[in-house]
């Protein structure tokens, strides 16, 4: 596969310039902003990004079908997907956010929150958001860590973090305060809780790999 | 191990040029701001803060292409601040490629501009900037100054702090105006105060006059991020130069 088209998922939250103006950068032929079945039928891959609080994100992506979309891609036509922050976590079970929110349970697991008295191994306190540059452990050898140093820093901006239930799905781990999924992967399915678009050489070395990724693991 | 503590190169803008004079070795036009923004990106700056500081309407579309330009090239978070009033301003800002924005002087006329920002684009986009000056010296008080710190408000800076905090800002960008172009390095009081007031990051401003000043923002001060303008425009020193120093002094940084 070459790195052809792109969709980003466009569920109008946040901005999405970022990720498309990175992909092109490390050379997508084409990227789309789009929740169009139409034209997302007609891409090679798939990103679903996600900024905000995730009563919303859920909301909207209900309401523009993009969950029948995702589904589509990711288990009848089987196509490369990249979930990135809050696009990771809407994909497991359930998120401890605005009271408790239902997500799509693609990926069986809880979304948590990192506490109001959150505090490093030494006592001190942390503050939320995590944001910034923090360093990701690769659990599993992957096709999108290729070329990436373990324990590389990618940046990081969210004050929920993932906790897969099946161990065996996690790709890299992430520790502030308590440790955490800092990736995910499935089948033609990955997924960072970090932006890559915003992460420097290390993001944008992750997002060539996902261009020229297969889908498999 | 863990998270790293940031290195922020601000860079004033005034209609397109970068202003405070900006003196890089071998760089061709010292005062195009995409140009330097790339310059520092690939010494490791761990973000950039652009400020505008543009007074003309025209000139705010110049910013507008600016901002595109260096999103267009540049892989790390993206503040714009200076002239952001409405949602509509931060909207624009936003789908030009920035990643933050720094709201200043709206917040203190209307503070919950500051909350429709939060509900709207989220948190993790609104760095609220906060330009206080000392008002007494027994029991240290900070106020915040408006006018490039010419003009009081009466305001408490701690508590305006935490206020925005609680108004969903997601950073808050400190700037000590009794410090700012001193080079006599960071209100450290100031600093610490803020810092231990809220419980979102707080980036340190005003006074870096060399390395060790950017460490003592994050020893003593609690800063989560520091920002440095001049010690990098005027090449006394790289980002990386400055980022070994911290990480020499013990403090995680991204090397």
């Amino acid at each position: 596969m070459t790195a052809g088209t792109v969709a980003v998922i466009d569920y109008g939250m946040g901005n999405l310039h970022s990720v498309a103006s990175a992909l092109k950068h490390v050379g997508a032929q084409r990227v789309l902003v789009s929740h169009d079945p139409a034209q997302i039928g007609e891409v090679d891959r798939v990103i679903f990004p996600g900024v905000g609080a995730i009563r919303d994100c859920m909301a909207e992506i209900r309401r523009l079908d993009c969950d029948k979309l995702l589904l589509d891609v990711l288990e009848s036509r089987h196509i490369p997907v990249l979930g990135i922050c809050v696009g990771m976590q809407s994909m497991l079970s359930h998120s401890e956010e605005n009271d408790g929110v239902d997500c799509l349970n693609l990926v069986e697991g809880e979304v948590r929150y990192f506490g109001d008295d959150l505090r490093d191994a030494n006592g001190n306190r942390l503050k939320v958001p995590h944001m910034g540059w923090n360093q990701v452990q690769q659990t599993i050898d992957h096709p999108l860590w290729q070329g990436i140093e373990d324990q590389a820093r990618f940046y990081f901006v969210h004050s929920y973090y993932a906790d897969c239930a099946d161990r065996e799905l996690v790709a890299g781990r992430a520790n502030y305060g308590v440790g955490f999924d800092a990736a995910i992967a499935r089948d033609n399915l990955f997924a960072v809780q970090f932006h890559p678009e915003k992460s420097a050489d290390a993001g944008l070395t992750l997002l060539r790999n996902f261009l020229h990724w297969n889908g498999q693991s | 191990m863990g998270l790293a503590k940031r290195i922020i190169p601000c860079l004033d803008v005034d209609a397109g040029r970068v202003v405070k004079g900006v003196n890089f070795v071998d760089i061709r036009d010292a005062g195009d701001p995409v140009e330097i923004s790339r310059r520092y990106n690939e010494q490791g700056a761990d973000e950039i803060t652009f400020l505008d500081i543009t007074a003309s309407h025209e000139g705010r579309d110049t910013t507008v292409h600016t901002v595109e330009a260096i999103a267009g090239e540049v892989f790390i978070p993206l503040t714009v601040g200076g002239g952001i009033r409405k949602v509509e301003d931060i909207r624009v800002m936003l789908n030009a490629g920035a990643d933050k924005v720094s709201i200043n002087t709206a917040a203190i006329h209307e503070p919950e501009f500051v909350k429709q920002a939060a509900e709207r684009f989220g948190s993790q986009c609104i760095v609220v900037a906060i330009d206080a000056k000392q008002v007494e010296n027994d029991t240290p008080r900070w106020e915040i100054f408006t006018h490039g710190g010419r003009k009081p408000t009466g305001i408490d800076a701690v508590e305006w702090a935490a206020r925005m905090a609680e108004y969903g800002a997601g950073e808050i960008l400190l700037t000590s105006m009794d410090r700012d172009g001193t080079r006599d390095g960071f209100d450290l009081a100031l600093t610490r105060a803020i810092a231990d007031a809220v419980s979102i990051p707080v980036i340190a401003s005003g006074g870096v006059g060399n390395l060790d000043h950017l460490a003592e923002g994050v020893l003593q001060g609690g800063a989560d991020a520091v920002l440095a303008a001049s010690i990098f425009h005027f090449g006394e020193y790289t980002v990386q130069q400055a980022k070994e120093h911290m990480a020499g002094r013990g403090i995680e940084m991204r090397l």
